[in-house]
């Protein structure tokens, strides 16, 4: 299919991608939260007509407008770099990945769009109570938008409800209830769409908690800080209950991205979860290095966070990359074996095809089918290239879980210390209050790092790699588009920082 | 009788309606485009700075609107037709890079322009949306123009592009044709904005401005139309692409012509949608009427379809290859699967749903004209 490829232009599209995507993620999180937050600060006006409530309300839609016009400019070149950077990934799977995507457009897009301008200049256009709709509509249709492309992700994780057509060279629909309902879709939507609630909530507290320290707008502030605290703290409950999920169908469906966060080089009972320790980033899979300089586990957590059950068997990278014949685990080097049966097999297929050669085609098509389950890994030259880049996926994801900790803890001191009246007297509280949102953002990126590149090599878990999923591009054209992309969105960036740092010293409007 | 429809369809039926239903949501685009047209009359009927904050408050009420429909058209394309969406997005890359990039530029400058310590200063946040109206505009169209004029690239027996063209899509801007495509869009897009403008601006304390605007109609409009007329001039005699008894692609003299004879729809849709974008410009420099953009827009729309129809329906190669002629695509070849397409037709039901209410709060937000004291601030401003 492709024999030869350009591992430079590969490694620039990926840093294109993710470059985008973490710019993208440093203004949707925010997005998806804060208007739900909003929807129930301009309900509480609506039902009150209090001004403070009002005001308090215009003020977090300002920012969140502020945000959310740099999070569209990200937003459209990630559908676009699909097919420009990916286009032989859009070819193969576009007729499973396209639909989650034209549906987000249609469900999802268009109802943030149309009511985002009446939420912000609808004041004095519309009935109250029209108003009020299109700020809900605003939350719904963001977080819709969420459904569906997490939807698309979920099926590059776990592909199913698809079918390989030999005769179009492609991946095709099979089951669109499948795709929707994909377990790993499911718990992606679900732990996405609550850590950005929980980040909201972090947003809210940071800024609250600046404005007490510097004595201005002390009533609201504290309005606000119950409200997120409150928020905040449900949401982190759920964050946990997903994350737990989205760990056990990684163990079901991505069992070596579960391997390498927790860097488990070999397999074991009652697996450990390392609670604390430093990787041996130096580590190769397959040398005698050790994978720690030393890491203090938690017996057992791991098998019970992966299996939900004492005693079986969690699978290492070694495991994974070599086979373990006691536990039926098959290498990737005999599943490269297969995968290159299937593509040798499919070549010829379509000779015997394009020949009018019934018999030897059908009997092509019989050895693929047999072995088609592991045509991605007939494109991997090395049974090594199978497992993720293990120091970084550790790293994220525990820095993801400690801060996914401390967050409640923090939601819980502010309730507390509001509810006893305190919470101006806690100067070390308020503090630490202000660095919140930037920790949180840290774990916002740590949890994408652990999905994206713990799936790594795939683009398609095991039947398309990253390398033949490319444009056929030069690295130059690339690297390119790569710097004008770095340098455009760093202005925005820098832009939106300022402007909303201006905004928030401006401060909401006394009543 | 919808559902027994999409379940009885043929693959070739679904494959023609989602070409039609790419062509609508890309026909409307096209009439959205007044906001591009929009930004770009900034520079030259806005006199005051009050002036240029109710176009832009004007325009940045819409904005979002043509912003989702190039997504909603992207994804629609992609889900419909992927071979199309990887062919010509990995293929002709530098001319949609190019796009994108305008389009990123214009999403931030509404918001952005007029906040304090926004780092770049509203002339640059101006000139932003003033690129994205010209040479984002200009590109749509030249693209538009490849699917008459052809493009550089073949594929593979696995359907892998190859371009064969060092500027990857770019050269499509050295054509005539394709040029004079873009810049009828571009001219076009000035004539509805300026119409809307007259349409949603209440020039009480700002009568100077609907002159200059209902001038800027005139003359886009008259601007617009030798490039028009050399597109139809053009595309009637021009030789296209059609599919052989075999399947193969084969060259077809006067294949456009032929188009809006065999399908009268193409041709009502020409003829009907030129004489709405006359009427529209002339009521509006012409007489004292506000609603130009009514006619000219349902016009744009309906040139839109003709355009896009007379490029795919037909057994036409829509995308078809100067280099190797039997890697033109076409609607059957570039679709997706039959099962996908029956999905995608079952959401698709969702659309008149999405219009209704678009058209609905659209109503309820313009039924008061846009005025200084709004800009000023009262009620939320950019």
């Amino acid at each position: 299919m492709i024999e030869n490829f350009d591992l430079t232009m590969v490694n620039w599209a990926r840093a294109q991608f993710a470059m985008t995507a973490m710019y993208h993620w440093v203004f949707v999180p925010l997005t998806l939260g804060i208007t739900w937050i909003i929807a129930f600060y301009h309900t509480i006006y609506v039902k009150t007509g209090s001004e403070e409530w009002k005001n308090l309300t215009k003020f977090w839609m300002k920012l969140f407008g502020i945000n959310f016009a740099i999070g569209v400019a990200t937003g459209i070149i990630m559908e676009f770099e699909f097919g420009t950077n990916w286009s032989n990934y859009s070819w193969m799977v576009g007729d499973i990945f396209g639909a989650p995507l034209a549906i987000e457009g249609i469900a999802a897009f268009f109802l943030e769009a149309t009511f985002f301008a009446v939420m912000f200049f609808g004041w004095n256009r519309v009935s109250k109570g029209f108003h009020l709709f299109s700020t809900w509509m605003v939350a719904v249709g963001s977080n819709l938008s969420a459904v569906w492309i997490l939807v698309a992700n979920g099926w590059m994780q776990h592909p199913v409800g698809q079918a390989f057509n030999p005769d179009t060279a492609r991946f095709e629909m099979q089951n669109f209830t499948d795709v929707v309902f994909n377990p790993v879709a499911v718990s992606k939507f679900t732990h996405t769409t609550s850590s950005a609630m929980l980040f909201a909530a972090l947003f809210i507290i940071s800024i609250s908690s600046f404005y007490l320290l510097k004595g201005r707008h002390v009533k609201m502030a504290k309005r606000s800080i119950i409200v997120a605290s409150v928020f905040g703290l449900l949401a982190s409950g759920f964050v946990g209950f997903t994350g737990d999920e989205a760990a056990y169908e990684n163990a079901r469906h991505q069992p070596m991205k579960l391997a390498a966060f927790e860097g488990l080089y070999q397999g074991e009972k009652n697996a450990g979860l390392v609670a604390f320790g430093m990787v041996n980033s130096k580590k190769q899979v397959g040398d005698d290095q050790d994978a720690f300089h030393f890491e203090i586990r938690i017996p057992g957590l791991l098998t019970m966070l992966a299996n939900r059950k004492f005693g079986t068997f969690v699978p290492g990278i070694n495991d994974l990359v070599y086979g373990n014949a006691e536990q039926g685990i098959m290498g990737a080097a005999e599943k490269m074996e297969k995968g290159k049966v299937a593509i040798t097999q499919l070549d010829a297929y379509k000779k015997f095809k394009k020949a009018g050669d019934e018999a030897a085609a059908t009997a092509a098509l019989s050895i693929f089918d047999e072995n088609k389950d592991y045509l991605g890994y007939g494109f991997l030259t090395r049974p090594e290239e199978a497992a993720p880049p293990v120091a970084l996926s550790f790293n994220a994801f525990h820095i993801m879980v400690v801060l996914g900790t401390v967050f409640p803890l923090v939601f819980l001191a502010y309730l507390y210390f509001s509810y006893k009246d305190t919470l101006l007297e806690q100067k070390w509280l308020l503090g630490t209050g202000t660095i919140m949102f930037f920790l949180g953002m840290v774990a916002q990126q740590a949890g994408w790092v652990v999905a994206e590149v713990g799936r790594q090599p795939w683009a398609i878990q095991d039947l398309l790699p990253v390398t033949v999923a490319r444009s056929n591009l030069t690295a130059g054209t690339v690297q390119t588009t790569f710097f004008m992309f770095l340098v455009l969105f760093t202005i925005l960036l820098v832009a939106e920082i300022s402007i909303m740092l201006k905004q928030i010293s401006l401060g909401p409007k006394e009543s | 009788m919808i559902a027994f429809w999409i379940q009885n369809a043929s693959h070739a039926q679904l494959q023609e309606l989602w070409w039609l239903l790419c062509s609508v949501i890309g026909a409307l685009f096209l009439f959205l485009t007044f906001v591009q047209g929009g930004q770009t009359l900034l520079w030259q009927v806005a006199e005051t700075e009050t002036e240029k904050d109710l176009i832009i408050n004007s325009l940045g009420r819409k904005w979002e609107m043509t912003f989702t429909t190039l997504v909603l058209f992207g994804g629609a394309l992609f889900a419909a037709f992927p071979k199309f969406y990887a062919t010509s997005f990995g293929g002709a890359y530098w001319v949609w890079i190019l796009i994108l990039f305008t389009f990123i530029i214009q999403a931030v400058s509404y918001e952005y322009r007029k906040k304090p310590r926004n780092i770049l200063g509203a002339r640059i946040y101006e000139t932003f949306l003033l690129v994205n109206g010209v040479v984002g505009i200009l590109l749509i169209g030249a693209a538009v123009g490849t699917f008459f004029t052809g493009s550089n690239f073949i594929l593979s027996s696995y359907n892998l592009v190859t371009w064969t063209s060092s500027l990857r899509g770019l050269e499509a801007a050295f054509s005539l044709f394709n040029l004079s495509v873009g810049l009828f869009l571009v001219f076009n897009a000035r004539a509805l904005g300026a119409m809307y403008l007259l349409n949603n601006i209440d020039f009480s304390e700002n009568g100077g401005l609907e002159e200059r605007l209902r001038a800027a109609t005139y003359k886009n409009f008259l601007y617009s139309l030798p490039f028009l007329g050399w597109f139809v001039v053009q595309v009637i005699p021009m030789d296209g692409y059609g599919i052989g008894e075999n399947g193969e692609i084969i060259r077809v003299t006067f294949k456009y012509f032929l188009n809006l004879i065999q399908v009268p729809g193409l041709f009502f849709a020409l003829v009907i949608g030129l004489v709405l974008v006359v009427t529209g410009a002339m009521l509006t420099a012409k007489t004292e009427a506000k609603c130009g953009i009514w006619s000219s827009g349902l016009g744009t729309v309906l040139l839109g379809l003709a355009i896009f129809g007379m490029a795919g329906f037909n057994n036409t190669a829509f995308y078809p290859s100067k280099v190797d002629l039997q890697s033109s695509l076409t609607i059957y070849t570039a679709s997706s699967s039959m099962y996908t397409l029956q999905v995608m037709t079952w959401v698709a039901l969702l659309i008149p749903v999405v219009l209704a209410y678009v058209v609905y709060v659209w109503w309820s937000m313009d039924r008061k004209k846009m005025s200084v004291a709004e800009v000023s601030g009262v009620g939320g401003s950019y």
